[in-house]
């Protein structure tokens, strides 16, 4: 009999980084700005969140932690790491107008240099036997659970069973989700991404919008990286271990057709699918565990073709997605 | 109206028609300098070495010893023949970054003949059915996406990327079939006692063999893209679109063959990679150069001779880096960031070549005039 309460929460934990990628990726698609950095972005968010705690667990001892700070420390730490990698990619991008696609494999080689080169330093500070650095201090605060949880048996570890950023990361989904759909920013932000030439003649400040909706989506992308140190990975930050979740989150923007509400059940079936090779008893066949592996990707290139044949109006890619905007080029 | 006063803006963004080569490579090599600098100042303040000690490092580690520098040229030839394989993509505006999983493909495919057919068949019969699989299978995975786009107008980015992890598996799931011996997870050296499949060695060098295919590719191809029908039928669907359905190009026709030639010259550089010189197969064995091959090829703005330059820049900066990474005992993914910092000041300054600034003047009438 396949597990369901047993699965059901290692994938929604799998699916949280996906969605968080996944929300700040649309969210920056919709001003038209490609970002392939996702990935690095991520791994720079993480990284400096276990930075922040890193620091923070040296200079205060264990007993006298406060809350606030051990969450706020590595999450501040994270959010300005994001955000410069936003920046950077904004930079290049919007003001300098170079190719969207370079620019974001740059970033994203930057991004992981960055995750694994200060995450390699600081196990060596430690001098730890194992490559990997534990914030078990940290984690403890990050993966608080509702004190009565353990005591609803399946409601409470299907529903009940996450640390706080798990929540948060749905609650942004739908805010991102809304704030695009339904506001007034959100239509300016969706003309700039759709054609930015009518909606700078409308008025609307291109490249505001385009910083602005990058450096968010980065911000929001680089708490998936916090989430899984913190959170998924028990406060353990080993190199590569964050692996391509980047690019999977990447594949999920596709996969939601620019939706962020879609992407918390989507993210949930990624995260099933990505895991899923470890519930399907597969016998003495390893072999075939690599090849459930492909699922996520397989899904979003159906996903992507058939999309494109349907050829609906509503689940297209940003109009001027991937093209830089320069006014007076006609 | 609000706006009866015009407001002039100190200085304003104007499009350059055509640079000098010259002025423009100027620009490129200050942009290299001024990235090395930086480099070297974030190198100062984690080593706290001097400048030029780390510079002398960086050169020893890419031409250090005879072999280190073999190893550059080999490193060099396959970036290379990735780089190759996606430029034709990219001048009709096809952003193939699927060539890290062509290449795998590709790979795979050599690997598929030396396990299946090793003993079977002699060198000269295995060697060719060899290159034409992998060029069979680099293509295929190539021209999948291509289909999609000529039919459906797919976009090819996201399909391509797709595609890079689909490969990854596949050659996941091959090497638990075939991973010598069982449970180790790993293929190792194929046919290691009878070397059957392995492309041969020229005058006893173990990478010339690769450096000299990809010379003739590199020529092969830029007379393609300059000189033949085709070439010029990619550069028209790469300027316009509509353009190239108006003169009676077949624009389908075009995506789908040019797709194919990028798909199988990154099948080459798998054969390379397995046959030549790795003599097995990993999920890893493309070492992301189907990413690095973008920028290589978007840096020498899709010119073949140029991308020898843009390749060389980067290889020989990661071997370098890396050498710093062992000599001054730092993390070897510092070679990233390095080439992260480096790459940004190149992309960066290509907005200084496309654009120039001018600055409000006194006769501001005037100026607005001309523009």
């Amino acid at each position: 009999m396949f597990d369901l309460v047993s699965f059901i929460p290692r994938a929604v934990v799998q699916s949280i980084p996906l969605l968080y990628g996944s929300c700040g990726e649309t969210l920056t698609e919709k001003s038209g700005n490609l970002n392939l950095g996702i990935p690095g972005v991520m791994y720079t968010g993480g990284i400096c969140g276990v930075i922040g705690a890193f620091l923070y667990e040296q200079a205060v001892p264990a007993a006298e932690m406060k809350a606030v700070f051990a969450i706020g420390v590595p999450l501040l730490c994270s959010l300005l790491g994001s955000l410069i990698m936003g920046l950077i990619y904004c930079f290049l991008t919007v003001t300098l107008r170079a190719n969207q696609n370079v620019t974001g494999l740059a970033i994203t080689t930057f991004g992981i240099g960055i995750g694994n080169f200060f995450g390699g330093s600081l196990i060596k500070l430690t001098k730890s036997e194992v490559p990997s650095i534990a914030l078990s201090a940290t984690h403890k605060y990050f993966a608080a659970q509702l004190p009565f949880a353990k005591d609803l048996g399946w409601f409470g570890k299907i529903f009940l069973s996450y640390g706080f950023m798990a929540y948060a990361a749905i609650i942004i989904a739908f805010i991102t989700a809304y704030i695009i759909k339904k506001t007034r920013v959100g239509l300016e932000l969706r003309a700039v991404g759709e054609n930015p030439k009518t909606a700078d003649a409308a008025g609307i400040n291109v490249s505001r919008y385009k910083y602005g909706a990058t450096c968010i989506g980065s911000m929001i992308a680089g708490l998936g990286g916090l989430y899984y140190v913190m959170d998924y990975a028990c406060g353990v930050w080993s190199n590569d271990a964050f692996g391509d979740r980047g690019w999977l989150a990447i594949a999920l923007v596709i996969f939601t057709v620019w939706r962020p509400n879609v992407g918390v059940p989507a993210s949930i079936l990624f995260g099933g699918l990505y895991i899923l090779y470890l519930f399907i008893p597969t016998g003495m066949l390893l072999s075939v565990k690599e090849l459930y592996k492909m699922l996520p990707y397989l899904v979003t290139l159906i996903v992507l073709v058939l999309t494109s044949m349907r050829n609906k109006r509503e689940s297209q890619p940003p109009e001027a997605l991937g093209l830089s905007y320069f006014r007076e080029e006609r | 109206m609000a706006n009866e006063k015009v407001r002039n803006p100190l200085f304003h963004i104007v499009k350059r028609k055509n640079i000098p080569w010259y002025k423009a490579w100027a620009i490129r090599a200050a942009a290299i300098i001024a990235a090395l600098i930086v480099c070297a100042v974030i190198t100062m303040l984690l080593t706290g070495e001097n400048p030029i000690q780390i510079y002398i490092t960086i050169f020893k580690g890419a031409f250090g010893t005879p072999r280190k520098t073999w190893v550059l040229f080999q490193n060099l030839s396959i970036l290379l023949c990735v780089s190759l394989a996606v430029t034709p993509a990219f001048r009709m505006r096809f952003w193939n970054i699927g060539g890290e999983g062509q290449l795998l493909i590709g790979g795979l495919a050599a690997a598929a003949c030396m396990i299946l057919l090793g003993d079977k068949l002699s060198n000269g019969a295995l060697i060719p059915i060899m290159i034409i699989s992998s060029i069979a299978a680099g293509a295929i995975w190539g021209v999948i996406p291509a289909l999609f786009k000529a039919k459906w107008n797919t976009n090819e980015t996201l399909a391509t990327l797709m595609m890079n992890y689909i490969a990854t598996q596949l050659v996941a799931f091959f090497i638990i079939v075939w991973e010598v011996p069982k449970g180790s997870g790993k293929i190792g050296i194929i046919n290691q006692s009878s070397e059957a499949g392995w492309l041969p060695q020229i005058g006893g060098q173990k990478y010339l063999l690769n450096i000299i295919v990809v010379a003739v590719l590199t020529v092969l191809m830029y007379v393609y893209l300059n000189y033949t029908k085709h070439g010029y039928e990619i550069s028209v669907v790469g300027e316009s679109e509509k353009t190239a359905r108006y003169v009676g190009i077949k624009v389908e026709k075009v995506i789908i063959r040019t797709m194919l030639l990028s798909g199988a010259i990154c099948g080459i550089a798998g054969l390379l990679l397995v046959g030549g010189t790795d003599h097995t197969i990993t999920t890893t064995i493309g070492e992301s150069r189907g990413f690095t091959a973008v920028m290589v090829s978007w840096l020498a703005k899709f010119n073949p001779i140029f991308m020898i330059f843009t390749s060389f820049l980067l290889v020989f900066l990661n071997r370098g880096a890396s050498e710093i990474a062992t000599v001054f005992s730092l993390n070897k993914s510092f070679s990233d960031i390095l080439t992260g910092v480096i790459l940004f000041f190149i992309i960066g300054c290509e907005f200084f070549i496309n654009y120039k600034i001018s600055f409000r003047k006194k006769g501001a009438k005037e100026e607005v005039k001309h523009v």
